[in-house]
């Protein structure tokens, strides 16, 4: 899933239905709950729903083989994002 | 919660917008913008501001729709701290595309862009290091508070912050009451008495959730609708990553052609890699564009040396963005001796054959003076689009720190949405339509297109991109299609025309989902392979003549097969029309050019010579009647730049008018 809700936080309020560009998100048919991630695959990982978000409950999380490496400079240890 | 655990826990699930198919809107407005950008809203606000009523229309909400993410580099502007004119400012476009860019809009938006920067930042969009994050920094100018790039001494390209524009212009449109339809989208423009290549009195759309249908009257329209994109790249999996900005789907492009508009550039194209296999783009350790001038070393620390344009070792890392003797300036995506940026090694892809630098390469930010690093990660990545959220915020929360850590870069192992320095890779089927002078749409000295009443802007306007570009044109328009509006008078839409359209609209909702109806998914795949199989890195008369029956083929006997089960899929289904519509352009303009072109990406077997001088020219392309009728521009077709832009602006007051 390209954004994970924490749907204990969620207020409903679909703030982030609305400026999502793609309509990845659609209202949920049961008012106040959590919003329905309707089209997953069509996110395009802007993240302007995570900053609409008034209560801080959505992460964005790119898909597995989009996630970069880095190295630490002192250690040499490799990490992933 | 996604919609199968939905169905799973409380049964089936009704489209959650009304379904209203058969509801028709009219609308009547002095100026229709067509696209809710940086640029649809800055004509928006423009026409507004002449007092004038406008309706704007948009696939999303243009909060943060049409580069709203943010964006990082206010480009070519000549203001207050730099000898560099707005002639400086076309002529190294040109130098560097051998011709192919558009001195035209690019001198409109040269000689302006300064003015829409201040009005921005009254508008709120954030535009000077107020908080002296970077006191100190060689490319901050300690009393404007400015932050430039590229060239820290001639100071004409900006660093912004630029997530803060979008949010700002849009408020001004709604305080200056522009009458905004989001998630409306445009299927066509209607044309005076219903004749293609006719007076644009108007356009169709419909809402892309509750599906009811939308006819605009207007007496001026402005296309904002952006160029073409995702013609050669899908992925069904991942459709949203196929591409820079997926609401881009030629439906401009496609739209105008189909009201009878001159269009350019359609055979410009340059080469990708497969769609899906992308990493965030500016998420990756590299040395360009946003992350400029960031410095690489290779698997085992070593260093990637930096020279200039011709080679030369440089020291230093300020050295990087600095002019060396003999160039007049430098300028952001040009490798012309004059105006050439530094870089890393020319030959890096040699050198790593030879194994002088161990794969993987990194970008390390920790080894370079504190304000190039805090530029790069926090002002740049972090206001560049999609970087603030996805890169910035979400490395940091992973563990991330650029002052400890070095993030691996992919260029060498593909994986960029940028050129590969790997030239071998450069004649690949996978192509994205020509990103950095793109635009399609031909425009006069008001930004007028070939059909009257009809305006463009932003990255419409042909070889047109980049934010400066588009805010500055759209300003511009909206200002001349507000004194074309005053001087008219309501027009009259033709109805035929509006219900033949309706039917086409419709269409995929009639049918019903029968034992072998195709999904939108299928046919955009199909699209692509044409391009990739007929029109890749290797082209000729025969193949391509195969790919534009076969996409002819699939819009007359397949696309008739679609279902729309919603109006979301049905939005889908109408972008999957334009773009095979726009395949069609592609083939057409790629065959009008019989010759090879390596700025325009176009390599003919048939005509191997490259760029010979008779085929130095702009190809047009239109449909008159139903047929396309092929023309030509000559390099050069905007004349005297100083001279034709005062003929037409000689009330307009601004910063450059006032230094004169």
């Amino acid at each position: 899933m390209p954004v994970v809700i924490d749907e204990s936080k969620c207020n409903g309020c679909n703030k982030c239905v609305t400026i999502c560009t793609t309509d990845v998100l659609v209202p949920n048919p049961i008012k106040g709950k959590p919003p329905i991630v309707m089209y997953p695959e069509e996110c395009w990982y802007a993240g302007c729903c995570v900053g609409e978000c008034p209560v801080g409950c959505i992460t964005l999380r790119f898909p597995l083989m989009s996630r970069v490496h880095y190295k630490d400079k002192e250690t040499g240890e490799i990490k992933r994002v | 919660m996604n919609y199968e655990d939905y169905v799973t826990q409380y049964g089936p699930m009704e489209w959650p917008y009304p379904v209203l198919y058969d509801k028709e809107n009219a609308v009547e407005t002095d100026i229709l913008v067509l696209g809710g950008g940086p640029a649809g809203c800055m004509a928006a606000i423009s026409a507004a501001k002449k007092g004038l009523k406008v309706a704007l229309l948009d696939k999303a909400y243009p909060k943060r729709s049409g580069g709203g993410s943010g964006f990082d580099h206010w480009l070519n502007t000549p203001n207050p701290l730099t000898k560099v004119t707005a002639e400086n400012c076309v002529e190294w476009e040109e130098a560097t595309y051998n011709g192919y860019s558009n001195s035209l809009s690019r001198y409109i938006a040269a000689r302006e862009a300064y003015d829409t920067l201040l009005e921005i930042e009254k508008m709120g969009g954030k535009i000077r290091d107020l908080d002296d994050d970077f006191a100190g920094a060689p490319f901050r100018d300690e009393k404007t508070k400015f932050l430039f790039c590229y060239d820290y001494e001639n100071k004409f390209q900006f660093r912004v912050w630029g997530a803060t524009f979008k949010p700002a212009i849009f408020n001004e449109c709604l305080r200056l009451g522009v009458q905004v339809f989001d998630r409306v989208v445009a299927t066509s423009l209607l044309n005076e008495g219903g004749k293609e290549g006719g007076r644009i009195v108007g356009a169709t759309a419909f809402n892309m959730r509750t599906g009811e249908f939308y006819v605009f009257k207007a007496k001026a329209t402005i296309h904002a609708m952006s160029r073409h994109q995702r013609n050669w790249m899908f992925s069904t999996e991942l459709t949203g990553l196929d591409s820079f900005t997926p609401n881009i789907t030629g439906d401009g492009p496609a739209i105008l052609w189909r009201a009878g508009a001159e269009l350019t550039q359609m055979e410009r194209s340059r080469p990708s890699q497969a769609p899906g296999y992308e990493y965030p783009s500016y998420g990756t350790g590299n040395w360009m564009n946003t992350w400029h001038p960031a410095s690489m070393v290779d698997a085992n620390g070593k260093e990637i040396p930096w020279v200039d344009v011709n080679g030369n070792p440089l020291k230093t890392v300020d050295e990087r963005s600095l002019p060396r003797p003999g160039q007049k300036f430098l300028a952001e995506r040009s490798d012309h001796p004059l105006y050439g940026r530094c870089s890393p090694v020319k030959d890096l892809v040699q050198r790593i054959n030879k194994g002088e630098f161990i794969l993987p390469l990194y970008a390390d930010l920790a080894s370079m003076p504190w304000y190039e690093r805090k530029a790069i990660w926090g002002l740049m990545v972090g206001n560049e689009g999609r970087t603030k959220v996805g890169i910035k915020m979400g490395y940091e929360a992973a563990g991330f720190d650029a002052s400890k850590h070095m993030l691996q870069g992919y260029m060498t192992l593909g994986g960029e949405p940028y050129n590969n320095p790997d030239r071998s890779l450069w004649q690949s089927v996978f192509r994205q339509e020509g990103f950095g002078s793109a635009g399609t749409t031909v425009a006069d000295w008001d930004l007028k297109t070939s059909l009257d009443a009809l305006y463009v802007v932003g990255d419409a306007i042909m070889c047109g991109n980049y934010w400066y570009h588009a805010a500055t044109t759209g300003r511009y328009a909206g200002r001349k299609a507000a004194e074309y509006a005053l001087r008219q008078g309501m027009p009259t839409i033709d109805h035929k025309q509006v219900e033949k359209e309706k039917t086409r609209v419709y269409a995929p909702t009639i049918r019903k989902p029968g034992v072998d109806y195709i999904d939108w998914k299928e046919l955009r795949a199909v699209g692509a392979r044409t391009l990739q199989n007929y029109c890749g890195g290797l082209r000729n008369e025969g193949l391509m003549k195969t790919g534009l029956k076969w996409v002819q083929d699939i819009k007359e006997k397949e696309f008739p097969q679609t279902y729309a089960s919603n109006p979301h899929i049905l939005l889908r289904v109408l972008e999957t029309y334009n773009i095979l519509t726009v395949d069609e352009i592609i083939f057409q303009a790629c065959m009008a050019r019989r010759a090879s072109s390596a700025v325009l990406g176009h390599t003919r077997q048939d005509y191997p010579e490259m760029d010979p001088p008779e085929w130095h020219k702009f190809i047009t392309l239109k449909q008159v009647d139903g047929t396309t009728v092929i023309g030509d521009l000559p390099i050069g077709f905007w004349g005297n730049l100083a001279e034709n832009y005062e003929t037409h602006n000689p009330g307009y007051k601004g910063w450059m008018t006032k230094k004169r």
